[in-house]
């Protein structure tokens, strides 16, 4: 370290006192790395971007938040369509934490597959699952902020587990929630402790880098370095690769962000939260499915130990295995490569866990709930039985003498976790969803696909049906009369429009509450002065709100579509429908409380459009959808630029990385 | 090290050339980008759209007696709304503007001169001033008098003596009918 000299006096004045331009010389410039670290050596780095990424949004985000129960919900959707670029914050944090959860299980198996814990790694290695854990917290606690309906009851289901310890368990439990249930209090410690975790998260990455600085990188063939000729300097080879990285997987990212912005969400966190409801799935985010599956993997009391308590310590103990991984597993040989035997188990300990994904994602109902117990059997088997005896008879093949001998691609090694992590997450999506096949425009609708925009005269037939039939009985409480304009209406019509209801106001200098004409500023104006008065004058159910609906169903455009026009004038033999209930073949139970309204000519187009009820089921859905995705433009708009500048910056970076590394391969 | 180094040394000329070439376009477009990514950050802390669109209030005058003040909140800041007597009117008329250190006729600044709207936040460091009941201290020239360091206004809510720069500035309203005045 003391070899740093530079010929800045200002440089050697401040390193004399602070030795921080030699520190930086020798962690990032010089920190010999072994020379053959494949592509799968980049996700460390990758996730320690993502980090960076989730405080800054985080941070952001925070600024607009409010953390009370009555406020929670709004102000997220207050950051979706009054802050500026808030749509853009939320969704880079929400499908951020994905994303970093993808990041790091791939870092993860990476060090299973080169046995990156063994020694003289453990350290390293136990910091990595202290990572893991503080990510999982954070995670959780991020969730319940949204404050809907997944947000309240994964906090409810979570939080209960600690209940299944004896004696302590119930004061646990309280102590978290800060009452007698997940309410106000809960949500508050929740945002103060998700906005510090991130912080010590930064402190453990910190810790995991200087382990790793002092042990050193392992490599593909999980040799040590020999000598100078087994590693390069860090800069600028890693640095180029590392940077390539990551605007690859920023070109992943933000597709997602801009394209998919709900693919890894729950239509249900789109319903504010209730206490008196439980949605029929609550299913965690899919990170936590595996772990998810183990917990309900165990149904029978055993002695004194009751299912409750083997699920939860179970699931504890799924993670904390890790933790004695590097003496379960005594082979002296670090990398798969070399390890015929346990390559193949590491492979179907991939898959174990990818079954178990799956099941986590779906009802405890059938089949699944043997298949989770073995696969739950076998993923502790894994660790407990198969390592330690691979470690005796498996046979390595010969290491190679140093790593500057050639080495093999894994190509088809990366093609594989990426179709199996596709399939994983493409689970979690496909909860729910039974019932008849959903019925589609048959042009589609013009916001669809990669290009697709709204169609502003569509729009303004929506808004004409949702004014003059719809909103009769339903509120659209999020939408501004002033978010009209956003469909073509000018500001005088918006006046107008709003000037037809009233709105409470005041105190006036007398302390009075006085009515008043809507203006633009205003919400638009709910047909019923609240929820009691909306379900009295509708027999007894609530009209929902519709400013969210598209997104709070799942496949919500063709859900509200199929319903409006999936009525029977009267319920089909076998299916017997309660007095004052209609029959709908999309609605769940079939038994629908809204009577069925779409139907031809019940509005009269002011643009002469023929009314078919067809043209006003696809008007009011579109409408509806711009009323839940308001934003959908500006983001595909804005998605399309920075494709095309992330193109170009990759290529420059792989041109870059090429010339860099054209003398070391 | 010494003998790693060579690795870093392109092979020819050329490859330096096309190397360095490559290394400032990169730098350039990366720069660029990340500069730009950070704009949707800072712009996330201006005024969100419902906030903007808050921008009026309606105020009821017909309670307002000659001589009179009343105070009301226009974007989260007090305004003034002082129904001046003939003689307030008088003085504030009479002043020689090129004496002022932001010069403005009364007429600029009422478009009824009986009517005077101002937003009441001192021009010096946004304290608000004395002056709108009837037992405030209103400073040397009859307006207003801002205790904070001592800057005076008068009955046109211009600055006249004290630390602040400028006269207090009149938000943008207008009579709706004879009673009511929509500020913003
Ligand atoms: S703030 Fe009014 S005088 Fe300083």
């Amino acid at each position: 370290m003391s070899d740093f000299k530079s010929n800045n006096k200002v440089v050697n004045w401040v390193e004399e006192r602070l030795p921080i331009f030699s520190m930086m010389q020798h962690s990032a410039i010089e920190y010999p790395t072994p020379r053959n670290l494949n592509y799968w050596w980049n996700f460390g780095s990758l996730a320690a971007v993502m980090l960076i990424i989730m405080i800054l949004t985080g941070l952001f985000l925070a600024m607009n938040y409010s953390s009370h129960t009555s406020l929670a919900f709004d102000s997220v959707e207050r950051i979706m369509r009054d802050v500026n670029y808030g749509w853009l914050l939320r969704y880079l944090h929400a499908n951020g934490a994905s994303m970093f959860f993808i990041l790091v299980y791939i870092h993860i198996f990476r060090g299973l597959y080169y046995g990156s814990y063994k020694a003289p790694r453990e350290i390293l290695w136990f910091l990595g699952i202290a990572i893991f854990l503080a990510m999982m917290a954070t995670g959780f606690m991020g969730y319940v902020l949204p404050w809907g309906q997944m947000s309240f009851w994964g906090a409810t289901v979570i939080t209960n587990l600690f209940s299944a310890f004896p004696v302590v368990g119930d004061f646990i439990v309280t102590l978290l929630w800060g009452g007698f249930s997940v309410d106000n209090p809960t949500l508050n410690r929740f945002f103060a402790l998700h906005f510090l975790l991130p912080f010590v998260i930064v402190g453990l990455v910190g810790m995991h880098v200087w382990a790793l600085h002092t042990v050193k990188s392992n490599n593909p063939l999980g040799i040590d370095m020999k000598g100078p000729q087994d590693s390069i300097p860090f800069h600028p080879y890693y640095t180029i690769k590392d940077l390539y990285g990551v605007s690859l997987f920023m070109m992943f990212y933000l597709a997602v962000v801009f394209w998919a912005p709900n693919f890894f969400g729950e239509p249900d966190n789109y319903i504010p939260a209730n206490p008196m409801v439980t949605p029929p799935h609550i299913v965690p985010e899919w990170y936590y499915l595996p772990f998810y599956a183990i917990l309900r993997a165990f149904t029978m009391d055993l002695w004194i130990i009751p299912a409750k308590l083997q699920g939860v310590l179970a699931m504890f103990a799924a993670i904390l295995i890790l933790f004695a991984l590097p003496w379960l597993d005594s082979s002296k040989v670090r990398s798969a490569k070399f390890r015929p035997l346990y390559r193949q188990f590491f492979w179907l300990f991939l898959v174990d866990c990818l079954i178990l994904g799956y099941v986590g994602g779906k009802p405890a109902e059938g089949i699944l709930i043997k298949v989770g117990q073995f696969c739950t059997a076998y993923y502790f088997g894994h660790f407990l039985v198969i390592l330690p005896l691979l470690a005796r008879i498996e046979k390595p093949k010969p290491l190679p003498a140093s790593i500057s001998q050639p080495v093999i691609k894994a190509a088809a090694l990366g093609l594989m976790i990426l179709v199996g992590l596709a399939g994983f997450t493409g689970q979690a999506q496909a909860s729910g969803g039974e019932g008849p096949a959903l019925k589609k425009p048959d042009a589609g609708f013009s916001w669809e696909g990669v290009f697709g925009r709204y169609d502003r005269p569509t729009l303004k037939r929506g808004w004409q049906v949702f004014h003059d039939v719809c909103s009769a009985c339903h509120s659209m409480k999020l939408v501004a009369y002033r978010n009209l304009a956003d469909i073509g209406f000018t500001a005088d019509e918006i006046k107008e429009i709003a000037a037809e209801k009233e709105v409470q106001d005041g105190p006036n200098d007398e302390g009075a509450m006085f009515m008043r004409p809507a203006r633009a500023s205003d919400r638009i104006v709910a047909p019923f002065a609240n929820e009691k008065a909306a379900m009295a004058a509708n027999g007894g159910a609530l009209p929902p709100d519709l400013s969210l609906m598209n997104k709070a169903r799942t496949n919500g455009p063709y859900y509200v579509y199929s319903l409006m026009l999936g009525y029977e004038d009267a319920a089909p033999e076998g299916h017997p429908i309660p007095e004052g209930k209609s029959f709908n073949h999309y609605f769940p139970g079939n038994a629908i409380s809204m009577p069925m309204v779409v139907s031809d000519d019940i509005v009269t187009y002011a643009d002469g459009t023929k009314a078919t009820k067809e043209q006003i089921s696809k008007d009011v859905v579109t409408f509806l959808n711009w009323a839940a995705e308001p934003e959908l433009d500006a983001r595909k708009g804005m998605g399309a630029k920075v494709m095309i500048f992330l193109a170009v910056l990759t290529a420059l970076l792989y041109a870059l990385k090429r010339q860099i590394w054209k003398d070391v391969h | 090290m010494a003998d790693q180094a060579h690795n870093a040394q392109p092979s020819s000329v050329d490859g330096q050339t096309r190397r360095d070439f490559l290394l400032y376009a990169t730098s350039a477009v990366g720069a660029v980008g990340t500069g730009i990514a950070l704009w949707p950050f800072v712009h996330s802390m201006n005024p969100a759209a419902d906030t903007l669109a808050l921008s009026t209030t309606d105020v009821d005058i017909s309670a307002i007696k000659p001589g009179q003040s009343v105070t009301v909140v226009w974007r989260g800041k007090p305004v003034f709304v002082r129904r001046r007597l003939p003689e307030e009117v008088a003085v504030a008329e009479q002043v020689n503007i090129s004496e002022l250190r932001e010069p403005q006729k009364d007429s600029e600044r009422a478009k009824k001169p009986e009517w005077l709207i101002l937003i009441g936040v001192c021009t010096h460091l946004g304290c608000v001033p004395l002056g709108q009941k009837p037992a405030d201290p209103k400073g040397e020239f009859g307006g207003w008098f801002c205790p904070c360091h001592g800057s005076h206004y008068d009955t046109s809510g211009r600055i006249r003596k004290g630390p602040a720069p400028a006269n207090l500035p009149v938000p943008p309203y207008q009579f709706t009918s004879d009673t009511t005045v929509r500020i913003g």
